[in-house]
């Protein structure tokens, strides 16, 4: 497979004739009113959906979209705008847009273009979902159909859908550097509807990755996310109301890295400590949980939902430790943060598009393994949750509260896994429930790439992991007391 | 007036130029979206601008049907050519789907009248004539009122101030053409204090609205960010227990929301809403009554007509406690032997579908203070939190933050708690409805009680 920067780049000049010369003229002119530095962001991206309602085919969906994002960085202030057109003029009126954050009058520095390869892709970008022939496709949803249907008489429909993605992004920097990436992304989606009588449940369940159609090979297959989708529908018309009030709280391996993501991924984004407004601002170096907790953020997984190569400021990818043993370690940086505390960008400026700007996001969040089993942290607790999976959860920065909502849970009465519970919400507050992680086992897991993190209203694709993990007390927001 | 939307193209132009280029093609039957803006952001922090961005955009989604089998595609790249191609390529791609004998356009007798956009108060030319230094000044007068309202506020996550203004067009086969323009503006500031053990208590505030002149006055957004940053400081969590649950009218508009996204043709064939089946039937409080109205002029749910062309109109959600019923647009109305009510949202990615425009609860009589009075102990809500409601069954549990009220009176801030209940039995028990009707955005409600749920916290 050719390098994914080469690729980028020459798709950029072929289609667009996106040149060095033509990036480093643009760049001049960004850089015309001064400023710290300046880089530009190409992107086209193709998405394509195949939607599936009451067992065939409901519509066909195709958008492309691509632009360039201007962006002249002084300080911690940016100028920034963008245009859909490759057009040079009004590429060159952006840059001129964006260079007004700056007030001055120079002539800018002569900028010395070298391409940059990005070296092993941590995914395969040359056979991509979206070149694949629309019945392939089909023939996945009507799989996911069937299988939703044989699970249980009550399923009495299931919506699905397959979507793909395939971008290429090409950055150009004020210091020379030009790297690019193309970047696959496929999701399969499934909402599976149990009736008896009057009472309706909906549960949903989706996964995918970087990867092509061998996803549903080499991950998983639509018959089991369907079946999954199924059995969370017809568990939730059997369960019982959950308890309200503070409990010890089991969470299971994989999705249940969302608390993570929530909990302290997001109070760790440099940005957020650069202006002081998180909960962890100038705490590096001290206990932030505890001492069984280490916590990663990894974007370079391989063929992960939440994996780049570079990043949208054209850094790599790296692996960041963020807690070590209970000891906050380091934070998220994009160049603008990194400038900021002295320290090396961490490959975490990332954006949702061309129109939109950088900030430090996360990439694959999860916390490493300990040495208990699952079973013995079962075991161990008389009365509390057993957490499965989760549709979402939220955090407030500032104060560390966070919520999430759980879609599968349990009992559990004296060390066995019990009832099925509904409606059950944990709220807590980031760092008072990573210091009360009291177990930590075995079996660590990554979630399937179905994770959206959403910050300013922008949104990226994520992977979250965790290995099961027992805290000695969240609040269960459930309706029975 | 707006922006152009190409050299010497406007907006109009090019629907009808896709709804040429997709009937060639061999479109039966096909309408086209486009949407120009450009948009500007000014942001501040302590009292430095810290960004500036300004971009012009525009976009077309053509949506076709052959045979009952629907395509939506989108595009940004509009030149002559590559139109022709996308247009040739949605044709194409509809031969996936299967034949669905519901699609297709409105009837043209519903068909809205363009021209009713210019009494809706949908554009402002003073929004559009606002220059970056005003932008600047009134960012940082919010800012600045935010830090010098209360000493104990000690830093803030800026200021900013949006300004967007844009055209829609919506250019359909059966010969609807209509286009408007629109500009919004907006204002927000995030006042933060610091609490005990490193925590900060942060406060959000914002004046969204279509013209400048009802713009909230900046002091006045930075006062409440520090206001409601300040209150939160020593916030605890209370013990769980069953209480009444005062909302405040920003958090009163999430419950109409979570109704209105229930009330949906979409969701009543997909079966996935707890209010199938109640037409006609009590559901609330006889205190109730919500209504979506998309002609309420100069609101951001405001429109003349649809995503699909189609005449909007005032429909009444909840009559004094009766569920009146659902919004449908033309596809859902079809599938389930309905008629349109003029409820079509539409972007240019997606396929029509319906959803509310501009959601209000009535007004009561009581004010505020009046609805405390009465309450020994009870919970008042300012911050919700999470996605915990299920539309298929009404069952509703978020975070929340707030003040515990005791013997009327709002006594100390708390925060981690939980609010659990289902949204069918909050709403028919629901036993004050405030007088204090406040706008946010396409939504507007006052301060409501419910008699009793279950709050968890320690």
């Amino acid at each position: 497979m050719p390098d994914p920067a080469a690729v980028a780049l020459q798709f950029f000049r072929e289609r667009f004739a996106i040149d060095p010369a033509v990036t480093s003229a643009l760049l001049s002119v960004a850089l015309s009113r001064g400023g710290d530095f300046a880089e530009l962001y190409f992107e086209h991206r193709t998405n394509s959906a195949i939607t599936w309602e009451d067992q065939q085919v409901k519509t066909a969906t195709r958008t492309v979209s691509q632009g360039v994002g201007i962006r002249v960085v002084r300080g911690d202030a940016i100028g920034y705008a963008y245009t859909e057109s490759f057009e040079f003029e009004a590429m060159r009126r952006a840059a001129e847009t964006a260079a007004r954050i700056c007030a001055g009058e120079r002539t800018p520095p002569p900028i010395d273009a070298t391409p940059f390869l990005v070296g092993t892709s941590y995914y395969e970008f040359d056979h991509p979902l979206v070149a694949e022939p629309a019945a392939a496709k089909v023939a996945l949803l009507e799989r996911a159909d069937r299988a939703a249907r044989s699970y249980d008489p009550s399923i009495v429909r299931l919506d699905a859908s397959i979507g793909d993605e395939l971008k290429y992004i090409l950055i150009a920097r004020s210091d020379g550097k030009i790297i690019g990436d193309v970047q696959p992304l496929i999701r399969f989606n499934v909402s599976a509807l149990s009736q008896r009588g009057e009472s309706r449940q909906v549960a949903r369940q989706g996964g995918g990755g970087r990867m092509g159609i061998e996803y549903f090979e080499q991950v998983t297959t639509p018959e089991a996310l369907a079946r999954e989708a199924a059995r969370q529908a017809v568990l939730q018309q059997d369960a019982a109301e959950a308890p309200a009030g503070t409990l010890p709280v089991v969470l299971a391996a994989g999705d249940s890295g969302v608390l993570l993501h929530e909990a302290v991924g997001h109070g760790l984004e440099a940005d957020f400590n650069r202006k002081g407004t998180s909960n962890y601002t100038g705490r590096i170096g001290q206990p932030v949980a505890s001492p069984l907790v280490t916590v990663v953020d990894d974007g370079t997984i391989a063929a992960s939902r939440g994996s780049i190569n570079v990043d949208d400021e054209g850094n790599p990818s790296t692996r960041n430790v963020l807690i070590e043993n209970g000891i906050l370690r380091g934070y998220l940086h994009d160049e603008i943060s990194a400038r900021h505390f002295g320290v090396a960008p961490s490959g975490s400026g990332r954006r949702q598009t061309f129109k939109d700007y950088i900030m430090p996001r996360m990439t694959n969040t999860f916390m490493l393994p300990g040495d208990d089993t699952p079973e013995d942290i079962i075991r161990s607790v008389d009365r509390g949750i057993y957490a499965v999976s989760y549709s979402g959860g939220q955090v407030n920065i500032s104060n560390g509260d966070f919520v999430f909502s759980v879609t599968e849970a349990y009992l559990i009465e004296n060390g066995r896994i019990t009832t099925p519970l509904k409606n059950v919400m944990l709220i807590g507050n980031g760092p008072d429930v990573l210091s009360k992680v009291t177990r930590v086992a075995n079996d660590y897991r990554l979630s399937d790439g179905r994770w959206t993190c959403g910050k300013d209203g922008q949104s990226v694709p994520v992977g979250v992991g965790m290995p099961t993990v027992l805290v000695s007390g969240i609040t269960v927001g459930g309706t029975k007391l | 007036m707006t922006a152009r939307a190409a050299e010497g193209i406007s907006a109009l132009d090019l629907a009808r130029r896709a709804v040429q280029l997709a009937r060639r093609a061999g479109a039966e039957q096909c309408d086209a979206i486009v949407v120009a803006g450009s948009e500007s952001t000014v942001a501040v922090r302590l009292g430095e601008v810290e960004k500036l961005i300004e971009a012009g955009s525009l976009g077309l989604g053509l949506r076709v049907i052959i045979g009952g089998r629907t395509a939506v595609c989108s595009t940004s790249d509009l030149s002559p050519a590559a139109l022709e191609q996308f247009a040739a390529e949605t044709v194409e791609l509809a031969a996936i789907s299967a034949p669905d004998e519901f699609a297709g356009l409105p009837d043209p007798s519903l068909f809205g009248r363009p021209a009713d956009a210019a009494a809706l108060g949908l554009y402002d030319e003073r929004i559009e004539a606002l220059s970056t230094d005003e932008k600047i000044r009134l960012a940082l007068a919010a800012e600045a009122a935010a830090l010098a309202s209360d000493p104990r506020i000690t830093n803030t996550d800026g200021a900013s101030l949006s300004t967007h203004v844009g055209e829609v067009a919506l250019v359909n086969s059966l010969g609807f053409e209509g286009s408007y323009p629109a500009t919004s503006i907006s204002l927000a500031v995030e006042a933060i204090a610091d609490d005990a053990e490193g925590k900060k208590r942060n406060g959000y505030w914002f004046s969204a609205e279509r013209s400048l002149s009802r713009l909230v006055d900046p002091e006045e957004v930075g006062r409440t960010a520090a206001r409601r940053a300040v209150d939160q400081l020593g916030a605890r969590k209370p013990a769980t227990t069953r209480v009444p649950v005062v909302f405040e009218p920003m958090m009163a508009v999430s419950l109409l929301r979570h109704l209105a996204g229930c009330a949906t043709g979409d969701a009543l064939y997909r079966g996935a809403t707890f209010l199938a089946g109640r037409e006609g039937q009590p559901l609330a409080s006889p205190l109730v009554t919500i209504v979506d109205d998309p002609r309420l002029p100069g609101r951001f749910g405001t429109r003349p007509f649809d995503g699909e062309g189609v005449a909007t109109r005032r429909n009444v959600l909840v009559e004094t406690g009766t569920f009146r019923g659902f919004l449908f647009d033309c596809y859902t109305a079809r599938r389930l032997g309905r008629t349109t009510t003029g409820s079509a949202s539409r972007s240019l990615e997606s396929a029509p579908s319906p959803s509310a425009s501009n959601l209000v609860l009535q007004p009561g009589t009581l004010t505020p203070a009046e609805i405390l009075a009465g309450i020994p102990e009870g919970l008042y809500v300012t911050a919700l939190m999470g996605a915990g409601f299920n539309p298929a069954t009404g069952d509703y549990s978020r975070g929340a933050a707030g003040f515990w009220i005791e013997n009327g009176q709002l006594a100390y801030p708390v925060t981690e708690v939980n609010i659990s209940g289902n949204l069918a039995a909050m709403l028919a028990d629901i036993d004050a409805v405030g007088s204090d009707l406040t706008w946010f955005g396409s939504a507007a409600a006052p301060t409501v009680r419910i008699r009793e749920m279950t709050v968890s916290g320690r």
